[in-house]
Parts: structure tokens; C-alpha cells; sequence
């Protein structure tokens, strides 16, 4: 049996290797800092001449070439703040239920894989409809006078927009929500049923009490989903640049303007104002990521986990 | 099996010998002392593990390391192949010489060093492959080799460790499939395929039913005729029935060194003594 | 009290499926009505004809997945590798693994953005390849942080065996821990390949859509899910109802891969 003579081979070959996986993980770095760099540059036309006043303005008038964001920003809020305010509440339950009580389910993956084009297409022609004939006309007939429900129930607009996003974000942050209340020491648990709580008692004293910073974890990163999403919304949302009191109107995101409008721009102005409105979801979706990793990261530790 | 030509006539060596050997040459022992451990001492980051340690290993014969948990028993031979070195906050110093070349210093062909010192685990490893997938690893990693020449090589580790009859029917099954002894003899033939002159042994029977173990035990006798044998146990019994030489650790330091019978009749230190009788440990 | 939180906790859960079992409901229905060989196979009809069918948007999304694939998920073994074995408790693991969890929050749409300015407006032209670099952008931090976490699961004891035979690290690596963790890694990738072959806005700018046969990926490349996009927001029922019979399809096949790769995942247990 004839050795290998190991010479160099093996250490230039281990070295090699190093160096192109220590590569691949530094591409990490090299795209996220090329997405900043890439989309200030690109945008530079538009923050010259527009300066701050571009957050503020909501004029959107590609023939004068003026564009302002606060058209798409309010319509990126208010549709987040509607999805946040169903979303959070019943992914709190829905998550205790699957932690507590039933075994966690493929289906809530499933929910999470269906593509946002298909939530998109059901919010066009299911959904959208179901508003105009039924639930619009009868929040009218409730609420009335209100300017918050004013307006021809034409179905698309702010509010369905909302409740397609809603049910997005929901398997996102039942599924955070659902991790956090299982790093629950099970010792804490067997304590409390050792005393003889019922499940209730144990989920509302310990689960809960601990559980609730990590649903902050995970409402914020369903938050950085619900504001970037772009097909759901871009689908039901109106389409239009402007800024209405009524949540039956028409609105625009900045994800669906830039999905709308970005194939069209011809001017290089129109095109250097859609990528900072890129620039602009960008910056606040990184935010967003980055406290909700923090925050996880400081959880997991306190947990004992690895994050 | 043929080899042509001889490649090993001289023996094989982990550096190209310096001419200007005059810093520091191997310590001046015995001729049949296989690894010289001169002053070493270890550190888990901040935290020192090993303090000092000095002793010499015979060659040919099974030498024991027995101490309490936490003594620094597994530390100390995770040293002599380098292992330690995957972990980053893990550091060495001093001198590991074998067969007059020290181990630690820079430039040493790590991959020829544990060839030629195999290491047996506490739990059993199996590769998640095959039973002959297992052995042809490694042998492929150090030998030019195939066929039906491979094929006899395995064949040839496997009954050195008393492995062969049991698994000659299921070499292309999984080694995990095999119960925990067989497991722990493949990872022995695993180690001898790649005829290493040392065998490090971490507790390699604690994690074994007493039957499989005392099939193990029967295998390192046999083994010492060729190799070279450290093995570390927590069980004083175990270092008695195997053992020629035997080490006693504690808190880092080596309190006592000598034959196994020396020391388990006649020790030197009381804190052996101590320990020997079952007085703490 | 504990029956009632019980019993809303139950609702709430049903709530959620109800939503499911009713989006996919939709889908299967207005999508089956679509489908039939030619839709499968032939280029696409003149605005406002009916016939024809998105052949070439299906053979495009194949291609550009598997595209996605081949630069993303290499990319991603390794920097998982990275981080898992040569890059262990040093600051720059620590800052990429930080960085890829934000980057799989990152709007995809803002990945397309991104492409666009790198890819197509240099090159002058909308292309597969840019959707192909896209979409991969999405997977890399995908893959690289599951290779990582399963990477992790491999006890150190087999890792160190490995090593005690005088493996290289590469090949120990490779050969033995990539084989340990192969059904987490397969379950992994397939689960990033499931939800990137469902995106639609990184390709609105990079890959665009065509009418035609994907011949070239060099220029504009047909796929579904733009198509999907195209066709819903269109006057034409016949368009409309091409589009369901797109979302059956796209819903179908990332479904698919997802149960498979839960499946995978199981079998490992």
C-alpha cells in the first residue's frame, strides 16, 4: 500500500477552501451594504432636488416631473396599522392554542408558504367584492356619519388592503409568538401545574408573563413583512397617489407604486423618485429588522438558547 | 500486499529535519520511549487546565490516566494530536515530543500527526456511512489505494478488532445500524486502518454495556503488540487490568507516574493513595 | 375560565385555517376551470383572444428557479459553512449571521429594485439572468442559516473523529457532517426554493415577462407569477381566468415542495 505523500497539497487545498467559504459569507455583508450604496446613488437625482421636503410632499405628477412620498407612506401606514391591529391580537391566541393545547400544525407553514400573489389574486376577486355588496355598506350603515367609513363602497382600497395583510402577517407572527412561548422553562410550567393550576392559570401566569416580549419580537418582524409587501397589496390597494380620511378609499404603498410604476418611468427624475421611495422602505424595513433581531437575540440569551 | 517501493524505510517524519538543530533537540530518554511530554500546560481561554506537565510513555505498552472528573485527563491527550486546536480559545504550551519531534511546534504536518496517532472517543462515532465506507475514509485520505487491495485492508482492520465476523455479512450497511460496542470496534478498526503507531483512548468503555466493554478490554491487550497505548479512564479497575504504566492526575498536575503496579500497591504521594482507596475521587 | 380560553383559542386557530382552506378553495376551483393541455403547452393569446395558454411562463419560472438555485444555494452552503465551522465565536460570524437574519427581512421587492440598478440598467436590457440573481439573493440567507443551525446539531464528538483520522477540515466537512445533516440541509433548501418560486416582485424588474418561448435568457424572460400579475389586473376574462389557472399552478407546485420538505424534515426525527 503506497502512502500519500501529504506534502503542501492539503493545507493549500484547506486553505482554498477557507478563503472561498470565508468569501461567500462576506457576500452577505458586500449585498447589504451594495443595497444602501446602490439605491442612494440611484436616487441621487431625486433627493437633489426634492431634498427632505420629498417625505412630506404629495404631489406625484410625472408630467411636471414633481414627486413627493407622503401619498405612499400614508397608504404603507395606514394598511400596516390596520393589519397590525387584527393580526396581533388573534396570532397571540391562535399561538397559545397551538403551544398549550394541539401540536403545531403544517398548516400554519402552508399558510406562510402560499405566495403573496395568491393572497393577492383572492383579495382582487373574492374578497375585494365581498366588501363592496356586503361588509362596507353595512359599517355604513353603522357607523354612518363617520369620514373614517365615507365614500362609494367600491371594495378595493386602505381597509382591504389591511385585512389581506392581516392574514399574511398572521402564520409570521403566530409562528414567532409560538417559538417564544415554547422556550418557556418546562420547569416553570410543571411548577404551576404542580400547584394545581389549570392550563389556563399556567399559561396566564407564566406563559404569557414571559412570552410577551418575544410577541414583541415577533410583531415587529411581522410589522417589517406587512410594510414591505408588495403583491397582496399592490392587488386590492386602488393604486392611487393620494391621501384620503375614508378607509374605503383608494390609496397607494410604496411597495405597490414602485411594483406599478417602476417598468414605466421614463424620466430619469421619475425613476431616481421611485428608488427613494425604494431607499425610503429600505431604511425603515432595515430598522425594523434589526431592533426585532436584537431583541430576539436578547431573549434567546436570557432563555439560555442559541438564537 | 505489496508495497513498491518500500515508501517508509526510514521512519516517517513531520517535518523536514533543520540542519541547525541546535536550539533545542528532543530530551535525552530511553530508547523505547514513543512521546515525551515536557513542561506542558493548557488553557481554556483564561482558564488554566493542565499545569506543568512532564511524563514520558513507553513505547509498546498500554499506559493509563486516571484521576477525578475535571482532573485534565482528556485535555492532556486531546494535546498529543492536536485536537484541541478546532476550538478557538483553547491553547497549549510546552512540548510534546514523539520519537523526537515535538508536536507543537509550528510547521508540523497535522494530518501525518494523526495518522500516526489515532484517538478512540468516549461515545461512539460512526461516520453516517457505510461499515466499509467507514474504513475506506480514512484509508483513501493517507494511502493510494483501491479495489480489491482496499477490499483487504478493511477486511485486515476490521478483524484486528475483533470486528470482522460480526459485520463481514453487512459491510454496505449503515455503521450506525451496529449496537454501541460494534460501534465503539468500528471506530478502533477505523483508527488502525490507517496504521497509526499511537492510540489515544478518551474512556472508550464508559459510554458500553459491560459485556461489549469487556470485549474491548481483550482488544487493547491485543493491540499493545503493535501500537502504543494511552488511555484515559475514570474507572481504577479498568487502568489495573490493562495498564503497564499509569498516571495519576490531579487539578491539572501530574501528582504520580510509574508501573501500575508500582503505583497502585506502592504509591509514592498521599494524595494517590487517597484516590487509589476510594477516599475521594 | 380554562374552557373558555380553550374554546377561543380553538375558534381563533380555526379562524386561520377557515382563511386557508378558503384562499386554497379559490384557487383549485377557478384554477382547474383553466386548465387543459394547450393551456399547459402553447404561447400565449392576443390581448383579448382566447385559447392559448403560458406554456412559456411555466417553462420560464422553471428556469429561473433552477437558476436561483444554482447561484444561491452553493453561495449559501458555504457561508454556512463559514459560520459553522471555520468562523465559530469570532466577531465577523457574528456580524454575518446578524446580517443574514435581517436580509431575509428585507422587502423582496427591494431585492428587484436592487438587480435593476446592477444588473439590467448596465446591461441596457431586462433579462432571466437578473430574476435568476434575484431570487437567488433571496435564498443565499435562507440556506446559509439553515446550513449553519444544522451544521451546529452534528455532535462535536463526529466532527472531532473526523479530524482525529487526519481528514481536512474541507473534507471532513463535506464528506461526513454535510452527510449527517442532510436531511435538515435538503429540508432547508427546499423550503427557500418553495417560497422564492413563488415571488413575484424581484422579477417585475429584472426578469419582466415575454409572450414568447424562453429562448435566451439575455433578454426579457416569461414566468408565471408576473403573468399572474399582467392578466389580473387586465380587462380581458380570458386573461383573468389565464391567471387562475397560473396561481393553481404556482400554488400547487410551491406546496408541493413544502410538504416535501416537512416530510424530509420527519424522516430525520
Amino acid at each position: 500500500m503506497v502512502r500519500r505523500a501529504h506534502g503542501r497539497a492539503p493545507l493549500v487545498a484547506e486553505g482554498v477552501f477557507r478563503v472561498v467559504a470565508l468569501t461567500c459569507a462576506a457576500f452577505v455583508l458586500v449585498v447589504m451594504a451594495g443595497l444602501f450604496v446602490v439605491l442612494l446613488v440611484r436616487s441621487h437625482l431625486s433627493i437633489h432636488r426634492f431634498g427632505w421636503g420629498f417625505l412630506w410632499s404629495d404631489a406625484w405628477d410625472p408630467v411636471r416631473d414633481h414627486f413627493g412620498a407622503a401619498s405612499s407612506i400614508f397608504g404603507t401606514v395606514a394598511s400596516t396599522a390596520i393589519a397590525m391591529v387584527i393580526a396581533v391580537p388573534l396570532s397571540l391566541v391562535i399561538a397559545l392554542f397551538l403551544v398549550e393545547i394541539a401540536p403545531p400544525r403544517l398548516a400554519r407553514e402552508l399558510l406562510a408558504g402560499i405566495p403573496s400573489i395568491i393572497y393577492g389574486m383572492w383579495g382582487l376577486f373574492v374578497l375585494a367584492p365581498l366588501m363592496a355588496t356586503h361588509v362596507q355598506p353595512a359599517m355604513q350603515k353603522v357607523f354612518g356619519t363617520f369620514p373614517l367609513f365615507s365614500g362609494p363602497p367600491m371594495g378595493i382600497g386602505v381597509l382591504t388592503a389591511g385585512l389581506v395583510l392581516a392574514l399574511m402577517v398572521l402564520p409570521f407572527i403566530t409562528a414567532v409568538a409560538r417559538d417564544v412561548f415554547a422556550l418557556v422553562p418546562p420547569v416553570m410550567k410543571e411548577a404551576g401545574y404542580g400547584l394545581g393550576a389549570t392550563t389556563w392559570e399556567v399559561t396566564r401566569k407564566v406563559t404569557i408573563g414571559y412570552g410577551m416580549k418575544g410577541l414583541v419580537g415577533g410583531v415587529f418582524l411581522g410589522l417589517g413583512r406587512a410594510i414591505g409587501e408588495t403583491m397582496a397589496v399592490t392587488f386590492v390597494i386602488g393604486n392611487d397617489h393620494r391621501i384620503a380620511a375614508s378607509l374605503f378609499a383608494s390609496g397607494n404603498s410604496i411597495a405597490s407604486t414602485l411594483a406599478n410604476e417602476f417598468t414605466e418611468a421614463s424620466e430619469p427624475v421619475y425613476l431616481s423618485a421611485l428608488v427613494e421611495l425604494g431607499l425610503i422602505l429600505f431604511v425603515v424595513t432595515l430598522v425594523i429588522q434589526v431592533l426585532a433581531q436584537l431583541w430576539l437575540n436578547r431573549l434567546g440569551r436570557l432563555a439560555g438558547n442559541r438564537s | 500486499m505489496t508495497s513498491t517501493p518500500p515508501p517508509d524505510v526510514a521512519p516517517p517524519r513531520l517535518t523536514v529535519p533543520e540542519p541547525t538543530a541546535g536550539v533545542q533537540g528532543p530530551p535525552a530518554t530511553a530508547a523505547q520511549t514513543k512521546i515525551s511530554v515536557r513542561g506542558l500546560s493548557f488553557y481554556y481561554g483564561e482558564q488554566q487546565a493542565l499545569f506543568d506537565n512532564s511524563l514520558d510513555v513507553p513505547a509498546g505498552s498500554v499506559t493509563a490516566i486516571i484521576g477525578p472528573s475535571g482532573c485534565g485527563k482528556s485535555t492532556h491527550i486531546r494535546v498529543y494530536n492536536r485536537i484541541f486546536e478546532l476550538y478557538r480559545d483553547q491553547r497549549a504550551s510546552g512540548e510534546v515530543w514523539l520519537d523526537g519531534e515535538n508536536v507543537l511546534a509550528p510547521g508540523v504536518d497535522v494530518i501525518e500527526l494523526r495518522r500516526r496517532v489515532g484517538m478512540i472517543f468516549q461515545k461512539p462515532t460512526p461516520f453516517p456511512l457505510t461499515v466499509y465506507e467507514n474504513l475506506a475514509y480514512g484509508l483513501r485520505l493517507h494511502y493510494r489505494v483501491k479495489g480489491s487491495e482496499l477490499d483487504d485492508r478493511i477486511e485486515q482492520a476490521l478483524r484486528a478488532a475483533a470486528l470482522w465476523d460480526e459485520v463481514k455479512d453487512k459491510l454496505h450497511r449503515s455503521g450506525s445500524a451496529l449496537s454501541g460496542g460494534q460501534q465503539q470496534r468500528l471506530c478502533i478498526a477505523r483508527a488502525i486502518a490507517v496504521e497509526p503507531e499511537v492510540l489515544l483512548m478518551d474512556e472508550p468503555t464508559s459510554a458500553i454495556d459491560p459485556v461489549a466493554t469487556s470485549r474491548i478490554e481483550e482488544l487493547v491487550v491485543q493491540l499493545k503488540a503493535t501500537y502504543t497505548i494511552v488511555i484515559v479512564t475514570h474507572n481504577m479497575q479498568q487502568a489495573a487490568r490493562l495498564s503497564d504504566f499509569t498516571g495519576f492526575f490531579y487539578q491539572g498536575r501530574i501528582i504520580e507516574f510509574g508501573t501500575t503496579t508500582e503505583l497502585f500497591t506502592n504509591p509514592k504521594q498521599k494524595q494517590t493513595e487517597d484516590y487509589i482507596t476510594g477516599r475521594f475521587g | 375560565m380554562n374552557g373558555a380560553v380553550k374554546v377561543v383559542s380553538a375558534l381563533a386557530a380555526a379562524l386561520g385555517l377557515g382563511f386557508l382552506a378558503w384562499i386554497l378553495f379559490v384557487v383549485l376551483r377557478h384554477g382547474a376551470a383553466a386548465l387543459n393541455w394547450t393551456f399547459l403547452t402553447s404561447l400565449p393569446s392576443p390581448p383579448g383572444g382566447s385559447g392559448g395558454g403560458l406554456g412559456n411562463a411555466i417553462l420560464g419560472t422553471a428556469i429561473i428557479t433552477v437558476l436561483a438555485c444554482a447561484l444561491g444555494v452553493p453561495v449559501g452552503l458555504l457561508a454556512g459553512v463559514y459560520l459553522a465551522e471555520y468562523g465559530r465565536g469570532t466577531r465577523f460570524a457574528t456580524v454575518v449571521r446578524f446580517l443574514a437574519n435581517v436580509m431575509m427581512g428585507i422587502p423582496s421587492i427591494i431585492i428587484g429594485l436592487f438587480v435593476y440598478a446592477i444588473l439590467v440598467l448596465p446591461t441596457g436590457h431586462f433579462s432571466g439572468w437578473a430574476g435568476g440573481v434575484a431570487l437567488a439573493l433571496l435564498v443565499l440567507p435562507v440556506v446559509a442559516r439553515t446550513t449553519e443551525d444544522m451544521l451546529a446539531l452534528v455532535p462535536n464528538a463526529l466532527r472531532e473523529s473526523a479530524l482525529a483520522l487526519g481528514s481536512p477540515h474541507w473534507r471532513a466537512t463535506l464528506q461526513i457532517l454535510f452527510r449527517a445533516s442532510r436531511a435538515g440541509l435538503l429540508t432547508g433548501v427546499l423550503l427557500a426554493v418553495a417560497r422564492v418560486s413563488g415571488e413575484t416582485a424581484p422579477l417585475l424588474f429584472t426578469a419582466l415577462n415575454s409572450p414568447y418561448w424562453p429562448r435566451s435568457l439575455s433578454g426579457p424572460t416569461a414566468n408565471l407569477t408576473v403573468t399572474i400579475f399582467n392578466y389580473a389586473m387586465s380587462p380581458y376574462p380570458a386573461w383573468q381566468q389565464a391567471a387562475w389557472g397560473a396561481s393553481f399552478i404556482i400554488t400547487i407546485g410551491v406546496l408541493a415542495l413544502t410538504v416535501v420538505s416537512r416530510a424530509l424534515a420527519r424522516e430525520r426525527k
